[in-house]
């Protein structure tokens, strides 16, 4: 019978009925601490130390802090430290703050190669499904969970049902995976892949570069969906070799892998068809990623809503927001640009902004920022001149970390600042107490901060 | 964690929908290293800024997709601290309706009307093993995996069963199937 990739990776890693063995298990400081607290008391240990790997992401600061102990804010530092103790008690390899290969957790694991297909890859954070661009099942956990995988290598789970999102024809030009998954998020609504495994598949999908592929994996979440992934290729298996985590016998792994796409005429629960080419530049302008809509679009009015819950919560958001409804998106001014994040942090994502700001200069109204997703990048785009590029029109080159994505660093918004965001999550005062986030991609993002507002992409110049 | 069986109490109510885990606890919450004391941070913006009221009782009904965005376990530590015993929604999020069962906070899905009259009533009793919610309005039903109740029931901590089933791990491990990815204190 044909199988979904998803059906074949559930099945080579049922240790038992419901009871699914971890390949890789990525830990960080903030949903770690009391995992190992509980081991500690009831005497365990970790089983697979040689599959388990740690950073620190999400309360390192971006200032150029390179040691723990130098962590200004007290929590923040007991927490890194507090990760690098356990690491230490437990064995397990860490790339703390001042490693070569720190950075946040989503972008070293395919950096580092320790990301592959076939794989299960869980983490103690929702944006886990990122891994899931290379056919790995991948998905986030809590910490009572973290602390299941840490002492048995395995976790308890329901099987998911199954979706295929198929895309088809090209996006257009200046049209970004960020898009992609906006405009999908904003179709099916953030709960509309509750319950549900996402493959996405189809021609738009298949033309997509890893980082693309990772980006749009990564928002799965935002739609609710338990793992997210696209069938390893060519590129996929080029994206691997080399790299420090790659397989010693690579050929023989490449031939396992190219096996794992869905078999033809393999069934899904639920299938969904979009035209790519139909896509615009999205931009969000509520309280959560299913609150978007086209850059050529206007604020959303309420009264024009059907259902008086949806009525209810967009009237909230724009409140929240300090939108009125029918304001043209391209008039809507942020004062804050931030460009990183699990999302978008990568190299390209990097190249693709600073095509846009080359010879230009950040608008006087707007301060703008650019945080590489790891040190390889930081290091990588450096190499090419990016942090120059960046520098000369005015935006603040920083180091690696989840940084303004969650504000649980010193990089916040302030009440009522308005940022263009190349992260995740637009909810209330995710990026600092009454921040208003607007989820864009880098090129948007870019453009934004040279204008001043949001621009379409695709006709400016 | 402790078993429940019977909860049993007056309802709070939290009328929407999408609530993100980023509102249940906000993020400078999450720095702390400790898995209690986090009931005075429930809510910590809506509270504070007078936008919602919520009584700790032991039954919180509220709108669809409850507990969306991050994995944060700290969620359902806050609520529990609060005073929930029982969470009942028209639908959670994943790794939220997950982690509460972890921590023997029972979320129970009704469908929306349902979840209207138990708001309205004010007062319900849960049965765990009858898998019921009842209310001056009815009886309402809803569904558990048999699993995820046994452990409920009884408090059992899940690793406990899993390692019950070391045999089996061990097997797995020995057969070669666990010889995926990459070996990362080699790196």
């Amino acid at each position: 019978m044909p199988q979904t990739m998803f059906d074949k990776l559930w099945e080579a890693h049922e240790v038992s009925d419901g009871l699914i063995y971890i390949d890789l298990h990525l830990v960080h400081e903030v949903t770690s601490p009391q995992a190992f607290d509980g081991l500690r008391m009831a005497g365990r240990s970790v089983r697979r130390t040689d599959k388990t790997l740690a950073t620190a992401d999400h309360n390192t600061p971006t200032d150029g802090t390179m040691a723990a102990r130098l962590i200004a804010d007290e929590l923040s530092r007991v927490q890194v430290e507090t990760l690098e103790r356990n690491c230490e008690e437990f064995g397990i390899p860490v790339y703390s703050l001042g490693s070569d290969r720190q950075g946040i957790v989503h972008v070293i694991g395919p950096e580092l190669g320790v990301t592959q297909p076939g794989m299960t890859i869980v983490c103690g954070d929702s944006h886990t499904s990122t891994h899931g661009a290379f056919g790995s099942l991948a998905f986030g956990i809590g910490t009572s969970e973290v602390e299941h995988v840490l002492a048995t290598q395995c976790l308890v789970q329901k099987r998911p049902k199954t979706m295929r999102i198929a895309y088809s024809g090209e996006l257009g030009s200046g049209v970004t995976p960020k898009d992609l998954i906006l405009a999908t998020i904003g179709r099916l609504g953030t709960g509309g892949m509750t319950g549900y495994a996402v493959e996405y598949a189809g021609p738009a999908i298949e033309a997509l570069e890893m980082p693309g592929r990772m980006t749009i994996c990564n928002m799965t979440i935002e739609g609710g969906g338990r793992a997210g992934m696209v069938a390893p290729d060519e590129k996929t298996i080029e994206w691997v070799r080399g790299r420090p985590g790659a397989p010693a016998d690579f050929e023989a792994a490449a031939e396992r892998w190219r096996q794992l796409p869905s078999d033809e005429g393999a069934s899904f629960d639920t299938e969904v068809d979009v035209d790519a080419g139909a896509i615009s530049p999205m931009v969000t302008w509520g309280t959560n990623p299913g609150m978007v809509c086209e850059v050529t679009d206007s604020v959303p009015d309420p009264a024009a809503m059907d259902s008086p819950a949806d009525r209810e919560s967009a009237e909230r958001a724009l409140a929240y927001m300090g939108l009125e409804a029918g304001t043209p998106m391209t008039e809507v001014a942020p004062e804050r640009v931030f460009i990183g994040s699990c999302t978008n942090s990568r190299i390209e994502d990097l190249r693709e902004a600073a095509e846009i700001v080359e010879g230009r200069k950040v608008a006087s109204s707007v301060r703008a920022m650019v945080v590489p997703g790891s040190q390889q990048v930081k290091a990588n785009a450096e190499a090419e001149g990016l942090h120059d590029v960046f520098r000369s029109a005015g935006f603040e080159w920083r180091v690696a970390g989840c940084s303004m994505c969650l504000g649980m660093n010193p990089d916040t918004l302030i009440e009522g600042e308005r940022c263009a965001s190349t992260s995740n999550r637009n909810f209330e005062g995710r990026q600092g107490k009454g921040g208003r986030t607007h989820l864009v991609s880098p090129r948007m993002a870019a453009a934004a901060a040279i204008e001043g507002h949001f621009v379409d992409i695709r006709e400016w110049s | 964690m402790r078993p429940i069986d019977v909860i049993e109490g007056k309802v709070s109510v939290l009328d929407r929908a999408d609530v993100d885990t980023d509102q249940i606890i906000p993020k400078q919450f999450l720095k702390r290293v400790e898995r209690t004391g986090f009931g005075e941070f429930l809510f910590y913006d809506w509270i504070r800024d007078g936008e919602i009221e919520l009584e700790p009782n032991p039954i919180l009904v509220t709108g669809a997709n409850f507990g969306c965005g991050s994995s944060r376990e700290h969620a359902p530590w806050a609520l529990e601290d609060f005073g929930f015993q029982a969470i009942v929604a028209p639908s959670f999020a994943d790794i939220f309706y997950s982690n509460c069962t972890k921590i023997g906070l029972l979320p129970a899905i009704l469908d929306e009307e349902h979840c209207r009259a138990v708001a309205e009533a004010g007062e319900a009793r849960i049965d765990v093993d009858d898998e019921t919610v009842t209310c001056a309005a009815g009886v309402f039903e809803f569904a558990v995996e048999p699993d995820v109740k046994h452990r409920l029931l009884n408090g059992l901590d899940d690793i406990g069963i899993t390692l019950e089933n070391a045999g089996a791990i061990d097997s797995f491990e020995q057969s070669g199937a666990a010889e995926r990815g990459p070996v990362t204190t080699a790196l």
